[in-house]
């Protein structure tokens, strides 16, 4: 069922797509060029973890990982950046993807107030 | 522009140009980067130290700069284009040679800083272009298919309205967990199954719906690192494992450049 050259996408009601041309998903990429490759400090430093990996970290992850908890799957949870910095609070029960989002934002910009004023405490 | 202290010097967010780093490679041949634009549009270039060589762009720094780039990451539409720049020169580098892309916003004041960067990181950046010779990244996503899990029978039993409510909403909710379950078992064992077929894997946090554009939840959101000479065998396998598992509905993504395998060396299992 495989092309020789060009694989295919698999897709599971036994239809077989090719892959060739299509651009890459947003998403796919975004994952791969935001928390993937080397890190090598450069001289102009815009850390990425201190944009709260802004919208689009929650956008990417932490939008899943309730869900992918209640389903048991937690591998990454000890990755640093996802422990220390994204962990979002353990809830019980099922919930809908849309209100844990909404939820949340608040909560996001009162960590990222928080921490503009330790910064400046810090000084 | 060379500096003249051993300490990095600030750079002014809004006066002349950065280089910002696509890639690093062993060598490349100067010709086959002729027509590959870089981030900001303008060709890309060649930078040679320490015997490895880092393929970069020229950046203006009122949009790359410090404060420029800060603001520019909260854009969603910057963002999408420059990643999409930027996996442009990874990729079509990874088409003819090894390459460890650099993550997304690493800008050099020069290209003097770009050599020492190279020289100080040389070690771990030349172990992990050996590595990945003649190796492919490959994602496996599966996705939850709707209505393929058992569904649990209604249970009977006596009380009014209100008991019976709570026994039907008790159901559901032991369907939904059981379909949960069966869902991660299913995701598990193909990622096994692929890791079993590649030289390195890795499971990703699932993405989100709305980046992933997908109707259900995803369970399984895998790289694998492929052999150049075996990835007709492992689509091959994707392709079974997709017919035997009808519970999970599955995309094979690649070849991507080896965006997955470049950190943690130490971490990695089982290099080969």
């Amino acid at each position: 069922m495989s092309q020789a050259s060009t694989p295919p996408v698999v897709q599971n009601s036994g239809q077989v797509l090719p892959a060739g041309n299509e651009p890459a998903n947003l998403g796919d990429i975004l994952e791969r060029v935001l928390d993937r490759g080397i890190v090598i400090a450069g001289d102009i430093r815009v850390s990425l973890l201190d944009i709260e990996l802004l919208t689009l970290k929650l956008r990417l992850v932490i939008a899943s990982v309730d869900t992918a908890r209640q389903i048991g799957i937690d591998w990454w949870e000890h990755d640093p950046w996802l422990s220390s910095r994204a962990r979002p609070p353990v809830e019980p029960g099922p919930r809908d993807p849309e209100e844990v989002e909404a939820s949340r934002r608040p909560r996001v910009a009162a960590r990222a107030a928080r921490r503009d004023r330790d910064e400046r405490y810090d000084r | 522009m060379n500096g003249t202290t051993a300490e990095p010097v600030p750079v002014a967010p809004t006066l002349g140009t950065g280089v910002w780093l696509h890639a690093v490679v062993a060598e490349v041949d100067p010709a086959s980067l002729v027509g590959i634009a870089g981030i900001a549009g303008t060709p890309v270039r060649a930078v040679a130290g320490a015997g490895l060589v880092a393929v970069v762009a020229d950046v203006p720094l009122t949009e790359y700069g410090e404060e420029a780039l800060r603001r520019n990451l909260e854009d969603l539409g910057w963002l999408e284009r420059a990643a999409r720049a930027h996996h442009a020169v990874v990729d079509a580098l990874a088409r003819t040679v090894a390459v460890v892309p650099a993550r997304l916003a690493t800008v050099h004041r020069d290209d003097d800083r770009v050599v020492r960067a190279l020289a100080e990181r040389h070690d771990a950046l030349a172990d992990t272009l050996a590595r990945l010779t003649g190796r492919e990244e490959w994602g496996v996503k599966g996705y939850v298919v709707p209505g393929a899990t058992p569904r649990v029978e209604e249970p009977a039993g006596g009380g009014g309205a209100g008991a019976a409510y709570l026994r039907r909403r008790r159901a559901q909710l032991t369907a939904r967990e059981e379909g949960q379950r069966i869902a991660a078992d299913a995701a598990a064992t193909v990622h096994a199954a692929l890791a079993g077929h590649a030289v390195a894997a890795r499971r990703h946090p699932p993405q989100d719906r709305r980046l992933s554009g997908a109707a259900t939840a995803m369970v399984l959101n895998g790289a694998y690192l492929v052999e150049r000479t075996r990835v007709d065998a492992f689509a091959a396998l994707a392709g079974e494992l997709a017919e035997r598992h009808p519970e999970l509905r599955f995309e094979l993504t690649g070849p991507w450049p080896p965006y997955s395998f470049v950190a943690e060396p130490a971490a990695e299992p089982a290099w080969e």
